[in-house]
């Protein structure tokens, strides 16, 4: 390894620590301490909108494991997504008892529905510990199978695409459904408490602000890890020649395994984090079109950059909310201009235009010519050529 | 049968005869002085009476010696008549009206005129239903006729004629007689039951299921016939695909939005066309909307190949993605442009459909599409193995750079290819028009099942492709009925990724050294 690779990696970390410290204390103390009026003030709604953001962040941080790192395309991670976000939806749901608008200790939907009894696979969900485990493990053990299948017959690159895309608009199409007991079009909604908390309350939602921050942390430092140990290599070399990696003596497939169980875990983390925060999880978070424009998150803040993940996520997102305010029919021209613009002109997205800024800058330096794009990036021209 | 029937024919004209006889007797004492006047007049004058055996006399009479003509007087009495005389004097007007029908030059008209009768239980028009089947030359019309008369024979009191008529119902395979049938068989089981009505409730039990197994025949050529016309959809939509696939091993993920701009062109084509030619020209948009289509989505397919795929050569992942953004700009402008109200009305020969056999219904636009892929599959085969082009298409599939290298110019025979696979979308919409609405989500509904086609059928040999949309399209149709279109989806999700652990490259894939 270059001593230029080392010395950016120190300075990555101090920026994770940086970028940690003001989503962690500066930002909640902004809404906490100066008054209302204050223009430093950042509403709760604000802070609430931020920690989707956030909780996006993670499931982007997987699919840049697979898509970025690795070269799999996948577009079923809403399906994961939803997964997750439905296990916790579901001990939501459940807690909510009494207080739900027909007075009964079942869901709404189900009186609705005439379902005289709590089907068998939502029982498990009135405790907590399995929510929060199954929303991690049904995601993973559901890409374990679908993967197995799929990386086992070799499916890859535009198949595999395929495959998954048409994974989410099936899963769409059985959760739409009213037979299958998870709410069909109308999701799961108007969840009152968590763990014995409320979450109308500020502080709650404060504190899953605060959890999504440190669960965000700790997926980046677990994807740096992966990328760093000898399996991380393993996969970047599946990206760049899988031939040359079954020649090596490694079996890809497991690889690939690994990775979509992982990206998928991450995946079920964002979707559990985001029910409480957000309220409300339905079939139209997961279908093909959620699906893809988390790929175009992950495009949009960088490939193989696990902080441009993030930062994709958090921007995109961003974008969305601010311009469907404003101007609602513009939003797919934009969204749709994007897909074609980042991946004609930026393929490095937002932190390749960062680096390219940061590399014009230094060129007065004596040392400039530094190679813009990461050494796995250059890896891959080589053997493109 | 024929002797029942004249029996039956005898015995209510005798009866209609004393009936008549009675109220022309009950009007004699009244009217005496009166100047004589017709029995169909004099029962006119008595359908609006309060005394209620005077008046079914009347209504009898009515039946038997009326026609349509009495409808606008009957019109007229129902206005200032009481309740139950309205309510008696309306289906005195629904069989004259469905009587004067049977004469109609449509023969639909005829035959719902004969369904209606048929269901009126009203076994006085037995002789109109006869009458009207000796001189109709359509034979569905026929069928319906005779089907009706033998259900109105169902409410005779003879058990033999009751016994006869089910036993002809089941000849018919006539769904509409279960009901009935069913009511027989039940009033056959009850323990008081007489003798007569047992054997009737046989007949009737073994009618039932002769129909029945008739019906589950009809059902699967319906449900086959459902299915070659779905996988002809899909065939279309995911032949040019496919062959862009096999030549640029590239996925345009905006195809269906080509199929939308071919769906809009031939709205545009209809609205110009209502908007500048005379109405009895209006039929011929349709062929003329055919070739505005295939080049207005070729166009777009040029346009979208020169500006977007072309710099993304040997990417084919981002390809992916930047042919869904075109795709969601395409949708998203359309909706703007158009709004969502836009239909396009079938031409007049593809309205309708025929009927093979009885029970199975074969609509004109489904056969229109199976008939168009056929074409397609040709018209390609052609393309492909006779020209030029086609040649020089097979060459570039195969080896890319042999062929440079031979002096084909393979940038140019990509960007055909793909203008012409984009054409073939443009068809597909505007085949689609036929069997759906014209609507910025056209392109959605079939595309993932477009995709699927591809990545079973291979790339490189049309046969994939073909066999490929038969099995998705067949299938499709033949779990919707048991298990809905939902679990159909989940079901060939699985089956197309159990089919490729068999075959990870598709059905036909080529031959090669090649470690992938």
């Amino acid at each position: 390894m270059s001593d230029g690779t080392a010395d950016k990696n120190r300075s990555g970390g101090m920026a994770f620590w940086a970028v940690g410290a003001i989503l962690l204390v500066v930002m909640p103390l902004l809404n906490i301490l100066p008054p209302e009026d204050s223009w430093f003030h950042l509403s709760d709604f604000s802070l609430n909108r931020f920690g989707k953001f956030l909780a996006f962040g993670i499931l982007a941080l997987g699919l840049d494991l697979i898509w970025g790192y690795t070269g799999i395309l996948s577009l079923g991670q809403g399906v994961f997504f939803g997964l997750g976000a439905y296990c916790m939806g579901m001990h939501l749901m459940l807690t909510i008892g009494k207080e739900s608008v027909y007075g009964t200790e079942m869901p709404d939907f189900m009186v609705w529905n005439q379902v005289k009894e709590l089907p068998l696979f939502w029982k498990p969900f009135y405790s907590f510990p399995v929510a929060v485990i199954g929303s991690i493990l049904v995601p993973m053990a559901f890409a374990l199978v679908f993967g197995f299948f799929a990386f086992r017959s070799r499916i890859k690159g535009v198949y595999f695409a395929i495959i998954t895309q048409a994974l989410a608009l099936v899963a769409w199409l059985v959760f739409n459904r009213n037979d299958t007991n998870l709410g069909g079009t109308n999701g799961l909604t108007d969840f009152k408490q968590v763990i014995g908390y409320r979450l109308s309350e500020p502080s709650t939602q404060l504190v899953l602000y605060i959890i999504t921050v440190l669960c965000l942390g700790a997926s980046y430092l677990f994807c740096q890890w992966i990328i760093r140990s000898r399996a991380g290599r393993v996969l970047v070399a599946v990206r760049d020649s899988e031939k040359r990696v079954v020649f090596s003596g490694y079996t890809p497939a497991n690889y690939k395994l690994f990775v979509f169980v992982v990206a998928a875990a991450l995946a079920g983390l964002a979707g559990m984090l985001y029910a409480p925060q957000v309220g409300i999880i339905t079939p139209a978070q997961i279908g093909v079109l959620p699906s893809l424009e988390m790929v175009i998150w992950v495009a949009v803040g960088g490939r193989a950059s696990l902080a441009g993940a993030v930062l994709g996520a958090v921007s995109v997102n961003y974008g969305r909310s601010v311009l469907t305010n404003y101007f609602p029919e513009l939003w797919p021209f934009i969204l749709g201009g994007l897909f074609v613009l980042v991946v004609l002109l930026f393929p490095d997205g937002l932190i390749g235009m960062m680096r390219k800024a940061k590399s014009l800058l230094s060129r007065s330096k004596p040392d400039g010519g530094k190679p813009v794009v990461p050494a796995e990036k250059a890896a891959v021209l080589e053997g493109k050529r | 049968m024929m002797i029942s029937l004249g029996r039956t024919v005898a015995a209510l004209s005798l009866a209609l005869f004393l009936f008549s006889g009675h109220s022309w007797s009950i009007a004699a004492e009244g009217a005496i002085t009166a100047p004589p006047i017709s029995s169909i007049e004099q029962a006119l004058g008595q359908v609006a009476s309060e005394d209620e055996s005077v008046r079914s006399a009347a209504i009898r009479l009515l039946i038997e010696q009326g026609d349509v003509s009495l409808v606008p007087r009957l019109e007229e009495m129902r206005a200032n008549a009481s309740r139950s005389i309205r309510q008696a004097i309306k289906p005195l007007m629904d069989l004259l009206k469905n009587r004067a029908k049977l004469a109609s030059p449509d023969s639909d008209v005829r035959r719902s005129a004969a369904t209606d009768l048929g269901s009126s239980g009203n076994p006085s028009v037995i002789p109109w239903l006869d009458a009207a089947r000796v001189n109709e030359s359509n034979k569905w019309v026929r069928y319906t006729m005779e089907e009706s008369v033998t259900l109105l024979k169902l409410a005779s009191d003879d058990p033999s004629i009751i016994a006869a008529a089910a036993e002809k119902l089941g000849e018919l395979g006539s769904q509409n007689g279960v009901p009935v049938l069913k009511q027989l068989v039940a009033a056959g089981a009850v323990a008081e039951a007489t003798e007569q009505q047992k054997t009737v409730a046989m007949a009737a039990a073994a009618a039932i299921v002769r129909i029945e197994s008739w019906g589950a025949w009809s059902n699967a050529i319906e449900t086959l016939f459902r299915g070659i016309s779905l996988s002809s959809i899909l065939l279309i939509m995911s032949l040019g695909l496919a062959i862009v696939f096999g030549l640029m091993g590239v996925i345009n993920m905006a195809h269906g939005e080509l199929m939308m701009v071919g769906a809009y062109a031939t709205f545009v084509t209809q609205q110009f066309f209502t908007a500048w030619f005379p109405s009895d020209m209006f039929d011929w948009y349709f062929p003329v909307a055919l070739p505005v289509a295939f080049l207005a989505a070729a166009g777009s397919g040029f346009l979208l190949e020169a500006t977007v795929i072309r710099f993304l050569y040997g990417r084919p992942l981002e390809t992916m993605l930047a042919t869904w953004g075109v795709s969601l700009v395409l949708m998203q402008a359309a909706r703007v442009y158009f709004g969502d109200l836009t239909a396009v009305v079938a031409p007049g020969p593809l309205r309708g459909g025929m009927q093979v056999l009885v029970g199975v219904y074969l609509p004109y636009n489904r056969i229109f599409i199976i008939a168009l892929s056929i074409i397609c599959v040709l018209g390609i085969y052609f393309a492909l193995f006779k020209s030029n082009l086609g040649l020089r298409v097979r060459a570039v599939t195969q080896n890319r750079n042999m062929s440079a290298c031979l002096g084909i110019p393979t940038r140019k025979v990509d960007s055909y290819t793909f203008a012409f696979g984009s054409g073939l979308a443009g068809i597909a919409g505007w085949a689609l028009t036929m069997v759906g609405n014209v609507d910025p989500g056209l392109g959605q509904n079939y595309i993932v099942d477009a995709f699927m086609v591809v990545v079973t059928g291979g790339v490189g040999k049309l046969a994939g492709t073909i066999v490929a949309s038969l099995g998705i399209g067949g299938l499709n149709k033949l779990i919707e009925p048991s298990f809905g279109a939902v679990y159909g989806k989940v079901f060939i999700l699985v089956m197309v990724i159990l089919f490729l652990q068999w075959r990870p490259s598709g059905l036909f894939a080529m031959k090669g050294r090649n470690a992938d």
